[in-house]
């Protein structure tokens, strides 16, 4: 059983669904979190449709944890943890969750060409407040990117988010950290150990 | 230990293990994690081929040599390969091969939906079907000893959900000892299907098919797992997991070879549980065959409806199987009694969609641009160029298969159409089936216009290696085809390579193309704006206070030109902005920009001096 009372988690699955847009390192962060289950003795399955996603797609993965897991898709509605790498796709997946189920944000948006273009509006940050508590209350944001610019690489906000979610669960930091070391080149080691645990305490604020 | 392995790396990894040693296939999603995965294995030999029929039949070649082969391929590339596919089952083999065939039901980055376990029925040869990643790897080596058993060729059928899945996997550290090959066979009798041996040849492939369904009955990846036996459901491949999700009490009947069916098997499993059930995804293969064996299975009464055709009793015959899906279906059927999350829960709010574009930098948005300028009917084909299709570039009418914008203009061209055709081909699609549409152009002198769009890469698929490119999948450094010299040998004397990027010239061209009669080719070359060498030469330009919001820019559909929040004084319409962070500097803004308001690369390299 993965039992996390104060997130109104208990469940024999651990259900995660990853969402983002091509190029954030959605994929990477599902590695992650599948090599984690794996090392934990768990069954997992990671399941992810590549294909168009490099055209600038919405990119989803779901990562189950188990005894024996079958299914690689999560059935709509048993999403318990839901992993938005971009707001617009953290709407976009929310009624994938079971109810009141949890939801790391990354607080960063990133403009679909159908809202450049002037077609679509993209939702003010209060419209994505108000329709994401109509689902859960359990919605922690992340500012990965600022996080990450500010350490001087924007393109590592997905381990910034990793280490909120570790945080969130309360999982040994450095037994995480190893796994994501193994996945990140060598010499941008010391920035994403930097990133990782700026996740984590910017979770424990949240708290 | 275990490894985390896709259903791909786990194919590649069974063939490896196997001893399998030589590998031909042509890229194509869901499968090209296989041959990208099984080059790096030691002592291989593995290649892109130019399409799936060249590899199949190189695969052939290295089988009938006494090598173990496999041939990997996307669901329609067997519609490209079937033809060596029927002469390989007739014939048979010296040493094992597999034929990998990867289905995409929902269609995530295909264009149709095709059940290719009906190619093994089609050409009497076993097919096997796994359900994980471990099944794929073990199934995998299965399948050459198969091969080499009854002298057959096997499809190995995976679909879109098992080869992008990762799961835990057992695997050997040791490959297979195979005896080294003998000499080549001089069996005419064999191996030359003139119609007197092929005639013989019939009734001994529909005695294999047999004895393989024979052999089924005991075969270990056919198994029974006894639970309830209220309800019995028989199924394979990824079916298989939704079984075990959603009817966690069910006996179950897994097939792990789909084709031929042990008849035996299934009576006595269909005897012993109360209500008996097939579940698969997309065709009712499995469940013809079971009623053709003369099981009743269960029924239920409500056929009417458009996703539950007649042709299969309870689940959908389209799209990909979910587990909500399989509950959905079955609740219906009476045979689920359990809560359906499917939420009427729905995010209330418009959600603006994030459609697959033209990346920003594509090389091919510039011709999309003057054709939709020039308003020709175009006929498009198969790769990232598709795209020209959304708006606002808008500048695709017709998109079949691989290879068929050529022949389709060419058709509305003898046909006497009106208006003056342009085929649109990228360079790998035109190595894999442009070329032979081509010639007939030049030959049976019709006046299309093609314009292959040399990015020097397949695209779509995710940046493979082909003719063009100088190298090989083993990163061999090898020949790069000269386009212009193929196009001028097939008969074309107009041809012209340009620059992709070059708006104007392309422009001009055509104009006057279009003003000539004949065929003539342009050919637009830059490298795709996502590979490693492109990517270095990125600058971001900038809109300067000339704009004043006249919106032709927009028109070029760049995700990276956006309207901005700052109105033109006098004309009340938003500003050009650029989003530096997605600009790479490739100019065809600022090269159709009519008031010079949009600063080109060496503008802003003096201005930042
Ligand atoms: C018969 C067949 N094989 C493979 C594919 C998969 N596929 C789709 S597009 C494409 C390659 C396109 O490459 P190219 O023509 O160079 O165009 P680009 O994407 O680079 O613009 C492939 C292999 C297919 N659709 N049909």
């Amino acid at each position: 059983m993965f039992s996390f009372p104060n997130l109104g988690i208990n469940t024999p699955i651990l259900n995660f669904l990853l969402v983002g847009v091509g190029g954030q390192g959605t994929i990477l962060a599902s590695n992650v979190l599948a090599e984690l289950g794996l090392a934990f003795g768990h069954d997992v399955k990671k399941a992810e449709v590549h294909g168009m996603s490099q055209r600038g797609g919405s990119v989803i993965s779901h990562v189950r944890w188990g005894e024996e897991v079958h299914s690689p898709i999560i059935a709509k509605g048993d999403v318990d943890i839901l992993i938005a790498f971009e707001k617009l796709e953290a709407l976009r997946f929310v009624d994938q969750l079971r109810p009141y189920g949890v939801i790391v944000i990354n607080d960063h948006n990133i403009t679909p060409v159908t809202v450049s273009s002037g077609n679509f509006i993209y939702p003010s940050d209060e419209t994505i407040k108000e329709a994401i508590h109509e689902f859960t209350r359990r919605d922690y944001w992340v500012n990965g990117v600022k996080i990450a610019e500010e350490l001087g690489n924007n393109k590592i906000s997905n381990v910034v988010i990793l280490g909120a979610l570790c945080g969130l669960l309360n999982q040994d930091p450095e037994s995480w950290f190893n796994l994501i070391a193994k996945k990140v080149p060598g010499k941008s080691l010391n920035i994403n150990r930097a990133a990782f645990f700026q996740g984590i305490s910017e979770i424990a604020k949240e708290h | 230990m275990k490894r985390l392995l896709s259903g791909n790396e786990a194919v590649a990894r069974g063939a490896w293990e196997a001893g399998c040693s030589v590998a031909s296939g042509y890229p194509g999603t869901p499968s090209t994690e296989i041959m990208e995965t099984f080059a790096l294995y030691p002592n291989v030999y593995a290649e892109w081929a130019p399409n799936e029929k060249v590899g199949l039949d190189v695969a052939i070649g290295a089988a009938y040599a006494g090598k173990r082969a496999i041939s990997t391929m996307k669901h329609v590339g067997l519609n490209v390969a079937a033809d060596a596919l029927f002469y390989v089952a007739m014939t048979g083999i010296e040493a094992g091969l597999v034929i990998v065939s990867a289905d995409d039901p929902s269609m995530h980055s295909s264009q149709n939906e095709q059940d290719n376990r009906q190619y093994a029925k089609f050409s009497r040869i076993p097919c096997l079907d796994p359900s994980d990643s471990q099944d794929a790897r073990d199934y995998a080596i299965a399948a050459f000893n198969l091969s080499e058993q009854f002298d057959t060729p096997v499809l190995l059928r995976l679909t879109t959900r098992v080869c992008h899945t990762s799961g835990a996997v057992e695997v050997s550290e040791s490959q297979a000892n195979l005896p080294e090959p003998g000499k080549y066979p001089r069996n005419p009798l064999k191996y030359v299907m003139i119609p007197a041996n092929a005639r013989q040849k019939h009734p001994v492939i529909e005695a294999r098919i047999a004895e393989i369904a024979q052999f089924a009955e005991n075969f270990e990846l056919n198994r029974v797992e006894w639970r309830d036996t209220d309800l019995g459901i028989i199924t394979g491949g990824i079916a298989y997991q939704y079984a075990r999700e959603v009817f966690p009490s069910a006996s179950i009947l897994k097939l792990g070879m789909v084709y031929p069916l042990p008849k035996k098997l299934i009576t006595d499993f269909a005897a012993k549980v109360k209500k008996v059930i097939v579940l698969e995804e997309l065709d009712p293969f499995i469940e013809d065959q079971v009623r053709a064996i003369g099981v009743n299975l269960f029924l239920h009464s409500e056929h009417d409806s458009r996703e539950y055709p007649m042709t299969k009793s309870i689940f959908p015959v389209f799209g990909e199987l979910n587990p909500t899906i399989v509950r959905k279906a079955a609740k219906r059927a009476g045979l689920y009694n359990g809560e359906i999350q499917d939420s009427d829960w729905k995010v209330d709010v418009q959600l603006p969609p994030r459609p697959p574009t033209l990346c920003p930098g594509c090389p091919h948005r510039s011709s999309f641009y003057v054709l939709n300028k020039l308003k020709v009917p175009v006929n498009g084909d198969i790769g990232c160029y598709t795209l020209g299709v959304a708006p606002p570039l808008s500048t695709t009418d017709t998109c079949g298969c691989m290879g068929a914008s050529i022949g389709v203009a060419h058709g509305a061209s003898v046909a006497g159409d009106k208006e003056r055709h342009v085929a649109v081909v990228g360079d790998s699609t035109f190595f894999h089936s442009g070329i032979a549409p081509l010639i007939n152009v030049a030959y049976n002198k019709s006046n299309v216009i093609t314009i292959i769009m040399d990015n020097r890469v397949t695209g779509m698929t995710g940046h493979q290696e082909n003719p063009g490119t100088g190298k090989t999948l083993q990163n061999q450094e090898t020949v790069s085809l000269d386009i212009q010299a193929l196009v001028r040998a097939c008969g074309i004397t107009k041809v012209l390579t340009v620059e992709a990027y070059d708006v104007d010239l392309i422009e001009k061209t055509l104009r006057q193309w279009l003003k000539e009669d004949g065929p003539a080719v342009l050919i637009t070359k830059e490298e795709c704006a996502l590979l490693p060498a492109a990517r270095k030469r990125y600058i971001s330009l900038e809109v300067t206070d000339q704009c004043n919001g006249c919106t032709v820019c927009f028109r070029i559909g760049c995700p990276a030109i956006t309207k901005s929040a700052e109105l033109d004084p006098k004309y009340n319409r938003p500003l050009a902005e650029i989003d530096a962070a997605l600009c790479t500097g490739c100019e065809i803004c600022a090269q159709v920009c009519p008031r010079d308001a949009i600063l080109f690369r060496n503008q802003m390299i003096s201005k930042a001096n």
